[in-house]
């Protein structure tokens, strides 16, 4: 038996609504075609009146989510690409996003958003997302990397009261594998140290973890020993794990995949100067994607994000400094 | 779907039960008296941001406020539904509380004005952004239809001329369409989208004929008149709660004040504040009920007067209240600790 990373959120989903009747799910073409990405494939047929096709109409979907939650409902919403999730930002951050700080009533929705990139989808069906619902109050911001954590934080978030954005990531569906669904444990909130080091910390999320996890064993091969932090969250961020690591190895690369200005990397390198900068022995550094649209071409894609190559000269930058 | 067509020569008003019409009038009085006090609490320095007032617009309000089951529908009202929320059964002082900040209004000082609401209670607190309650209340009937609690109910919202352009309320009102839900969406056209008028914002000649574009009932009501609104509102309420699927009303009328106390209303031209549509629901609210012999001028007089004890009570009470305490705020967004 071995789960890629969509089974892990099929398989989630599954469990929840057998788990939950308060569970129900809601996008388009969830329902006898099973989803884009088939991570709802057959579930209709078990729950015929909680996977509910949508319209064309991310905001409505995000609106009758929102209201259904506070009615005592735990909706998922699969939007279909992350990146038409810009429909439903009012929704989302003013409408969701909101509702506990003005009315002490939280919202348990959790929306599910395929994002980053795949060679050939083009600017519109691979952007991330996470920066700009974390930006906004009262939104957690979720972004598995591995498939054990697609699965329990993909649990964790329906069962969390109060709205979470879900960023899975595509390119991660059908590549990455494992022979279980056990993990060690860790709560949604903790960032996790996927490969220890000394030398440097990479602070990373989603699918560059792995990115940077190939970086690493390339400087291995030449004794430095790289330190990859995956935040598993972006909202909640872990600065205790994260200050922890740059305590140990004295630099700091925070690495993304979302575009340049701003955002989750220039997050984490802000935190550590401003919480840590005794403990830096170099100024900290960032890689993200470049600051175009992502374009279509896969030889333009493959070098639009950070790649082990540009990682392991960034790190080369990093060490040498 | 049939287009229900309804105007106010047509009604069989008599029908309507007297002591709803009575009712209406009392809470259309009571909006109006609460309003011209946040309008001289404004205009004297006394509330903090924007009040903004549904003057003449309480009979078309009022009516779906007062034709609503408390105990179990929904009611999501806008801007101007200070008549609506009342008829529905919100406090007095959930009004003056939030517009003059007392840390005790159902808001406690995090939002104010007519961004009030108790959620718990089926009525959602809205946000600025127009149409997008529309969604939300479908929302709630698709849960409580999971919940098998869907049963004789119905949810509502309010929007003007203006919020039917917005993607919103178009996407909102098709899905629930498409899901068939109980639910009744008013229209008051009120000709002025903040100074906008409507030739500026829509094309067709009526908004009651996009119910047909969407598949579901259409009504139109002269917004001005009492009885018709009740008649009207009463039908659409009755189709939705019987299975008829989502309730398009539209109520013609003027908005008879700015957008909002800062506001003038200077581009208002005129002729039609003199035209028919420029009538006060409330003084013809008040001849339709004498006229019927539903109370007296003295009876109504008393009301008014009520009214006005009413609202400078929790007046007093509201400016008395301490507001929040920034020092003390539990500056949290998120309901779990540790999540932000």
């Amino acid at each position: 038996m071995s789960f890629t990373y969509i089974d892990a959120i099929q398989q989630a989903q599954l469990d929840l609504l057998r788990e939950r009747k308060e569970v129900f799910l809601y996008g388009q073409d969830i329902g006898n075609f099973g989803g884009a990405f088939k991570a709802t494939k057959g579930f209709i047929e078990e729950f015929p009146d909680r996977v509910l096709d949508a319209p064309i109409s991310e905001d409505a979907m995000a609106g009758m989510a929102i209201g259904a939650a506070i009615s005592g409902m735990r909706p998922i919403v699969e939007m279909q690409f992350a990146d038409f999730s810009s429909i439903a930002f009012n929704q989302i951050v003013n409408q969701a996003g909101t509702h506990f700080y003005r009315t002490g009533i939280p919202v348990p929705i959790t929306m599910r958003m395929p994002c980053g990139g795949t060679p050939g989808s083009g600017p519109f069906h691979s952007q991330m997302v996470e920066t700009l619902y974390a930006h906004y109050p009262g939104i957690v911001v979720v972004t598995p990397a591995t498939v054990a954590d697609a699965y329990h934080l993909l649990k964790a978030s329906v069962l969390l009261d109060d709205p979470v954005v879900f960023c899975e990531h595509k390119f991660l569906y059908r590549w990455l594998k494992s022979k279980s669904l056990d993990y060690d444990g860790l709560p949604l909130g903790a960032a996790r140290i996927t490969r220890p080091g000394k030398h440097a910390t990479v602070v990373t999320y989603s699918a560059m973890v792995h990115e940077a996890v190939r970086a690493a064993n390339r400087l291995a091969e030449e004794g430095w020993e790289i330190e990859v932090v995956d935040l598993r969250s972006v909202k909640p961020l872990d600065m205790d794990t994260v200050i922890a690591s740059v305590a140990r190895t004295g630099r700091l690369l925070a690495l993304g995949e979302a575009f340049p200005w701003g955002g989750v990397t220039a997050e984490v390198v802000s935190r550590v100067v401003a919480e840590g900068f005794h403990l830096l022995d170099a100024p900290p550094m960032r890689l993200n994607a470049k600051d175009t649209p992502i374009p279509y071409h896969p030889d333009l894609w493959a070098v639009h994000r950070p790649t082990p190559e540009s990682i392991v000269q960034k790190l080369r930058e990093l060490l040498n400094l | 779907m049939s287009l229900l067509k309804s105007t106010s020569n047509e009604l069989p008003t008599k029908q309507i039960d007297g002591e709803l019409v009575r009712r209406t009038l009392r809470v259309m009085i009571l909006a109006r008296t609460l309003e011209s006090k946040l309008s001289s609490l404004y205009k004297g320095g006394k509330i903090v941001g924007g009040v903004y007032l549904g003057t003449g617009q309480e009979a078309f309000s009022a009516s779906l406020g007062c034709t609503l089951d408390q105990e179990k529908d929904i009611f999501a009202p806008l801007i101007r539904d200070q008549a609506g929320r009342t008829g529905f059964g919100e406090e007095i002082i959930d009004a003056t509380r939030t517009y003059l900040g007392s840390a005790k209004g159902p808001m406690k000082g995090r939002d104010g004005n007519i961004h009030r609401g108790r959620p718990d209670q089926r009525m959602p607190a809205m946000i600025s952004h127009l149409g997008a309650a529309v969604s939300l209340v479908a929302g709630m009937l698709v849960a409580r239809r999971m919940q098998g609690k869907l049963d004789g109910v119905v949810g509502a919202t309010c929007v003007g001329d203006g919020a039917t352009s917005t993607g919103s309320f178009h996407e909102g009102l098709n899905m629930a369409a498409v899901e068939k839900l109980p639910l009744v969406v008013l229209v008051a056209d009120n000709q002025f989208a903040y100074s906008t008028p409507r030739e500026r914002q829509f094309a067709c000649d009526s908004l009651v004929k996009r119910a047909a574009g969407y598949g579901v009932a259409g009504h139109e009501v002269d917004g001005t008149n009492l009885e018709a609104c009740l008649a009207t509102i009463q039908s659409a309420v009755r189709a939705a709660r019987e299975g008829g699927g989502p309730q398009l009303v539209v109520g013609s009328l003027l908005r008879l004040c700015g957008h909002g106390e800062h506001d003038d209303g200077s581009y208002v031209p005129s002729d039609l504040k003199e035209s028919e549509l420029g009538s006060d629901c409330l003084e013809i609210g008040i001849s339709q009920v004498v006229a019927r012999g539903l109370a007296s001028e003295e009876e109504i007089k008393q009301w008014q007067m009520e009214s006005a004890e009413e609202v400078q009570n929790a007046v007093a009470i509201s400016q008395k209240e301490v507001g929040p305490d920034p020092y003390q705020e539990d500056w949290q967004a998120v309901s779990e600790r540790g999540m932000s």
